[in-house]
């Protein structure tokens, strides 16, 4: 019971501020946001005895994702948008199967995995060790691919802010 | 090497926090409301009005002339003279003022009523724990506050005072020196200017 | 062990004692989070009043000493007119955010202290992330700067806003990154395992201390460096330069939101400070076999007192940097640096293997070598990083 009410609260948490991060229009305020959002899908994994996600969901998500957005709002103009300004643009039909698409892989994905049968939970404890020992023996190849593609999109992300062109040097 | 220039510097601020506790020539901050330091003779802040004698209204030097209060920049003097006269310190009569105020408030301490005043006295005094509760009422002084002797002129600027003391001394002298040989000869024609 | 090194794991286990058995966890609970805070809003007030006595002295001042005997209530004074002053909220300021900010920053610190054994048997938690969990919650500090900043709407909050994030997101790579080591050597998460890890004795009684390692020697200096930064304290306060930025962040706080700040700031400090203790001071350990007979929760207190002192000699000596040299010493000296000391704890590690006569100056004094070289070469680079002193043409 008390369990349920838990998981409610962190549920309504997430969902709130994922909405309020779309609709919101004060891009600050949709960041902070965001977030919120964050913070309750930690609480949730936290709820789940997944202390070590939660954690670093919270490391990484609150304490640097949502910084980057932030900064990224300031760093860039127009933080405001101004009232007059449609609340969508006219290609927004574009997106539609994008988003049918992320949901229909969603969908699939969850209805292939074994989570929606409900077994007994087994009470499944996992320390920290053997989490890392997981990562670094079983799982090495997806690691090491997911480190491969954040240095590969980090030097992107380098080539494009170096691409400025230097224009001549002011009247020295 | 690197960072030595950080451990030099924190080897001065330490041996300041020690040295600050045995030796007392560090330690240079005066602890005000009990200790004070003496008061420096140049040091002025507000005017104050010097009378002779023991009585503070009859032996007050101002003649009322009104220098001061037409020559101060923020005008904070304020005269009113008095009807009845009264002698100064050669015997001679002098007007007198009725209400002398200063608003401490808006004097701006720049001595120009004590460089104008012909009789010296308005002086400037070295009293600085003038605050109080009362903004309007304590801070404007009369007369009576403002009448300080002539021994703590002599105190607080002793060069100034004593130059001045000399001075009137030499007047009075003259003036008794005078007035004997007026009575000296008593024969020649009364002079219009001694009269009243 | 003694009945005065577990006096208050008793007392706890006594009061907990008085209530029936469904609800004595709760109660264990709440007890043991009064007792934290507690002790350390005790020693936020204490230290508010220690650091303003020491910079005084170190500046050849006597600090405050009017309220009290030697000035020992001022921290009260100080409660008394912080609590009673006029809150302020600026008229064009985002009012939520500006009242949140400093919950944001200060409810989660409290949450640091959970994980930090601060004695034999006296963590309030035992998490088998504890480490995780401490960096975890105190990543929300650097969204409430940023929200206070920004809902001011200041230009000056704004400044020391964005000053903030710049530097606590350079400095919070470092700060993880020498921690690292630690974990790696003790081959746990857990504060008590790493604790533990460091409970042994070595030749003379001495104990193994990871700051008795160069890798640890190393980590403490740069971790110490990072918190220094993390904290906001001098000389890397630019976020409230008051020199510069009247108050940065703080500047349209007023009354007890401000206060709520100064105490966020204070127990970041704290925390981190006992992290530091934790991980690198052996902790509750005694530093000799033969001290051992000592509370452990005195040896806590008083590394930990030590190194706040640290602190504030540190504030008393270094004048505030630019923010250009602060970012080039976090990225160019911190990050490699740390870095490196993660090869040195492996090599740390590795020699332990050695076997031969007068193994341990040697290898000590290898990888002390392996990390004195970098600081030297990476230093001297970050010198040539500097841009020259600039040149004041109608100042000279």
């Amino acid at each position: 019971m008390l369990n349920e009410i838990a998981f409610l609260l962190c549920a309504a948490l997430t969902l709130a501020g994922a909405v309020a991060a779309m609709m919101l229009r004060n891009l600050v305020h949709c960041a902070l946001c965001a977030a919120g959002a964050f913070a309750g899908l930690a609480a949730i994994y936290l709820q789940l005895d997944a202390e070590f996600v939660g954690f670093a969901q919270l490391l990484i998500y609150v304490g640097a994702i949502a910084i980057l957005i932030v900064f990224t709002v300031l760093l860039t103009r127009g933080a405001e948008i101004q009232p007059g300004a449609a609340s969508s643009a006219s290609s927004w039909w574009k997106g539609v199967p994008v988003g049918a698409l992320v949901l229909a892989c969603l969908i699939w994905s969850i209805m292939a995995s074994p989570s929606l049968v409900r077994l007994p939970s087994p009470n499944v404890h996992a320390p920290v060790k053997q989490i890392g020992e997981q990562l670094m023996n079983q799982f090495v190849m997806p690691l090491e691919t997911i480190g491969l593609l954040l240095t590969a999109a980090l030097l992107g992300a380098v080539v494009i802010g170096l691409r400025e062109p230097r224009t001549s040097e002011p009247n020295s | 090497m690197n960072g030595f220039g950080i451990i030099k510097g924190m080897i001065e601020t330490a041996r300041n926090f020690v040295g600050s506790y045995h030796d007392a020539q560090r330690l240079t901050t005066v602890q005000y409301p009990e200790q004070k330091l003496p008061p420096v003779e140049n040091a002025r802040t507000i005017p104050f009005l010097v009378f002779d004698g023991d009585d503070a209204m009859a032996g007050l030097r101002c003649t009322a002339c009104v220098i001061c209060e037409k020559e101060c920049p923020p005008q904070c003097i304020y005269i009113v003279k008095d009807q009845v006269k009264k002698p100064d310190y050669v015997g001679k009569m002098q007007m007198q003022p009725k209400v002398f105020d200063i608003d401490i408030s808006v004097c701006m301490s720049c001595g120009i009523c004590v460089e104008v005043c012909p009789f010296d006295a308005i002086k400037m005094d070295q009293v600085f724990e003038l605050s109080t509760g009362d903004r309007f009422g304590k801070l404007l002084l009369d007369k009576h506050q403002l009448a300080k002797p002539n021994d703590y002129f002599v105190k607080i600027h002793k060069t100034e005072a004593s130059e001045i003391d000399v001075r009137r001394e030499e007047d009075k002298r003259k003036a008794e020196a005078a007035a004997a040989a007026k009575a000296a000869a008593p024969k020649s024609p009364a002079t219009p200017g001694a009269a009243k | 062990m003694s009945g005065l090194d577990q006096i208050f794991v008793w007392i706890g286990h006594r009061a907990a004692g008085w209530f029936p058995a469904s609800v004595q966890p709760l109660v264990s609970a709440v007890l043991a989070i009064a007792g934290v805070m507690a002790v350390f809003g005790t020693c936020f007030a204490l230290t508010t009043l220690a650091e303003r006595k020491v910079l005084g002295r170190m500046q050849n001042r006597f600090g405050p000493n009017r309220v009290g005997p030697y000035g020992l209530l001022q921290p009260l004074a100080d409660a008394v007119k912080m609590l009673t002053k006029e809150d302020i909220v600026p008229f064009s300021a985002d009012k939520t955010l500006h009242f949140l900010a400093p919950l944001v920053l200060t409810v989660p610190v409290w949450l640091a202290f959970a994980v930090l054994p601060f004695g034999r048997n006296m963590s309030a938690i035992n998490l088998d992330a504890g480490i995780l969990f401490f960096f975890a919650v105190g990543s929300a500090s650097e969204l409430a700067v940023f929200m206070a900043g920004w809902s001011s709407q200041n230009k000056y909050s704004l400044v020391g806003a964005m000053r903030a994030i710049a530097q606590m997101i350079s400095y919070e790579v470092p700060l993880v990154l020498s921690v690292v080591p630690v974990l790696m050597l003790a081959g746990s998460l857990e504060l008590n395992d790493i604790v533990a890890a460091q409970g042994t004795y070595t030749f003379g009684g001495l104990a193994r201390w990871n700051v008795f390692t160069p890798w640890g020697l190393a980590g403490l200096i740069l971790f110490l460096i990072a918190a220094t930064a993390e904290s906001n304290r001098s000389p890397f306060d630019l976020p409230e330069g008051e020199s510069e930025i009247i108050a940065g962040f703080l500047t349209e706080y007023s009354g007890f939101k401000y206060a709520l700040f100064f105490l966020g700031e204070y127990l970041g400090l704290f925390a981190v400070t006992g992290l530091a203790v934790t991980l690198f001071l052996g902790g509750w350990h005694a530093p000799f076999q033969w001290l051992e007979w000592v509370p452990s929760w005195f040896w806590f207190a008083a590394k930990f007192g030590a190194l706040i002192f640290l602190f504030i000699w540190v504030r008393a000596t270094l004048p505030r940097l630019r923010l250009d040299q602060l970012l080039n010493f976090s990225w160019r000296f911190l990050v490699p640096l740390s870095l490196i000391n993660l090869l040195v704890a492996a090599a740390w590690y590795w020699t332990g293997a050695w076997k031969f006569p007068v193994v341990a100056p040697i290898r000590w004094l290898l990888c002390a070598a392996l990390i004195a070289l970098p600081y030297h070469w990476l230093g001297r680079a970050l010198r040539g990083a500097m841009p020259p002193p600039r040149k004041y043409i109608y100042a000279e």
